[in-house]
């Protein structure tokens, strides 16, 4: 009887919470900023690294970002309950890299040149500590809405920070924001384009700027 | 039940029946776009050897493509080879370079693009596709000579992984110009080739030399072996054709 009424009590909760609860926009918004993967928790850094000189590609890595995860989590967190424990990370993988390999398969349908510059880094997704660490730590123990919820927060997470940095790698490296002369435009001919900035190096530098802004604002002290 | 053996093994068998369905559908459906993506990829580069041809779209450059170039495949000894050892009919633009790279030069396949004029039909531009070595990996280029066969009319270089900012430039447009009009042979005919120097901004260049790109010394040695080594392999379809213009040239 009492387990009745608490099964009553949790589908009324179910019912009642509404789609955009507090509890589940903290799920999204928390990666951008407190929780992000890149510069709170230093995952994904690798690709951060590799795909982020110029914007175009960096924005086509993001998207594919926001997709494989969204669906990796969705479909991980649908069938949670039927995955042998024993081979979990293997059935994690297996999903991950089909959607890796569909996104693939579509830009070189679609972008034929985007499917060259990003290549092998899309590839790499399937590698992207992100995506996986969320389906382990979050989508294989929540419900499908929270998990794509989840995954969703942390792309965007990902997607921004990534997005910056080819910003600034973008603008002083080529002088340019997405393939526009930004410095000819305002009649700086000569601007002196940074070398550094094309190089991984560039991107650790701000990398590291951005993480430094971000935890004096946030008083963020890593235990 | 979860955790018995049998239930992991059909939950793996289907999965992998499922994804495995799932990706090789979307490959069939999608595989003719991708190969004509490529087919205007290599067009594309085949073509931009002599236009600007990022002012067109796809269906543009194709259409320029088949109406102006022409193609052949030679043999190492200047002959015209049609078919391969199994008797299928070889295309030109299909032929991978990199593959035949690997190959001993004598046992190469050296495809050749003509750029015709369209009233007159005669040959504007010959261009030779190349494959190297860069700094990190490979680097190509198709070279097109003017119908003398001496000055190259333009060059579209390709390149793996060079480094951004440095090697990488030599698919840049202001890489690519500086061959523009850069001769390969000598007044008295003799092979000379085109070489970059070192360093950038050098003083004094010859018709025979290309400004080099500082801090990418290295990719520049890799082009300079690159045209020598395919223009040296591509030397009798040139010795024969360039005479053959000069004999044109005279007796007007």
């Amino acid at each position: 009887m009492s387990t009745e009424v608490l099964d009553k009590e949790i589908k009324k909760n179910k019912v009642l919470e509404p789609l955009l609860s507090k509890r589940r926009k903290k799920i999204i918004s928390d990666p951008f900023n407190d929780d992000n993967p890149i510069t709170i928790q230093v995952l994904g850094i690798c690709s951060a690294l590799a795909v982020t000189i110029k914007m175009e590609p960096t924005i086509i890595m993001a998207i594919s970002v926001v997709f494989v995860m969204i669906f990796s989590s969705l479909i991980t967190s649908v069938i949670r309950n039927y995955i042998p424990t024993r081979v979990r990370i293997i059935v994690q993988m297996a999903i991950i890299a089909s959607l890796v390999t569909l996104v693939s398969e579509f830009l070189r349908a679609f972008n034929y040149e985007m499917f060259k510059t990003l290549g092998a880094f899309v590839g790499l997704i399937i590698t992207n500590c992100i995506v996986m660490g969320r389906l382990e730590a979050y989508a294989m123990g929540n419900k499908p809405y929270d998990s794509v919820l989840d995954a969703f927060g942390n792309a965007i997470g990902y997607g921004w920070i990534i997005i910056t940095v080819a910003f600034f790698r973008e603008l002083l490296g080529s002088g340019s924001v997405l393939g526009f002369k930004v410095f000819e435009f305002i009649g700086w001919e000569n601007f002196p384009t940074n070398g550094l900035m094309v190089d991984s190096v560039g991107a650790f530098i701000i990398i590291g700027l951005i993480i430094w802004v971000q935890r004096s604002i946030s008083g963020y002290v890593e235990n | 039940m979860q955790q018995s053996n049998l239930y992991i093994i059909s939950f793996t068998v289907l999965m992998t029946i499922f994804f495995g369905t799932l990706l090789s559908l979307t490959r069939m459906t999608l595989e003719p776009r991708q190969k004509k993506q490529e087919e205007i990829d290599t067009k594309k580069k085949i073509l931009g050897a002599v236009v600007n041809v990022s002012e067109y779209d796809p269906e543009k450059i194709l259409s320029i493509y088949n109406e102006r170039m022409q193609s052949m495949v030679l043999n190492y000894d200047n002959e015209v080879v049609e078919t391969d050892s199994k008797g299928n009919k070889i295309i030109a633009e299909n032929i991978n370079i990199q593959k035949n790279y690997k190959l001993d030069p004598k046992e190469r396949m050296y495809p050749i693009f003509m750029y015709k004029n369209i009233e007159s039909g005669d040959t504007e531009a010959y261009i030779f596709p190349m494959f190297g070595n860069g700094l990190w990996d490979w680097i190509s280029a198709y070279v097109a000579l003017e119908k003398d066969l001496n000055t190259v009319m333009g060059i579209s270089f390709d390149h793996k992984i060079e480094t951004p900012g440095l090697g990488a430039r030599i698919s840049s447009n202001e890489i690519q110009d500086r061959y523009k009009k850069k001769k390969i042979f000598d007044d008295t005919g003799d092979f000379i080739s085109i070489t970059m120097l070192k360093g950038e901004n050098n003083k004094g260049i010859n018709v025979h030399q290309v400004d080099g790109m500082s801090g990418a010394t290295i990719t520049g040695n890799g082009v300079n072996k690159m045209i020598f080594h395919y223009l040296e392999c591509y030397s009798s379809f040139i010795e024969e054709n360039k005479l053959d213009q000069a004999i044109k040239i005279s007796k007007n």
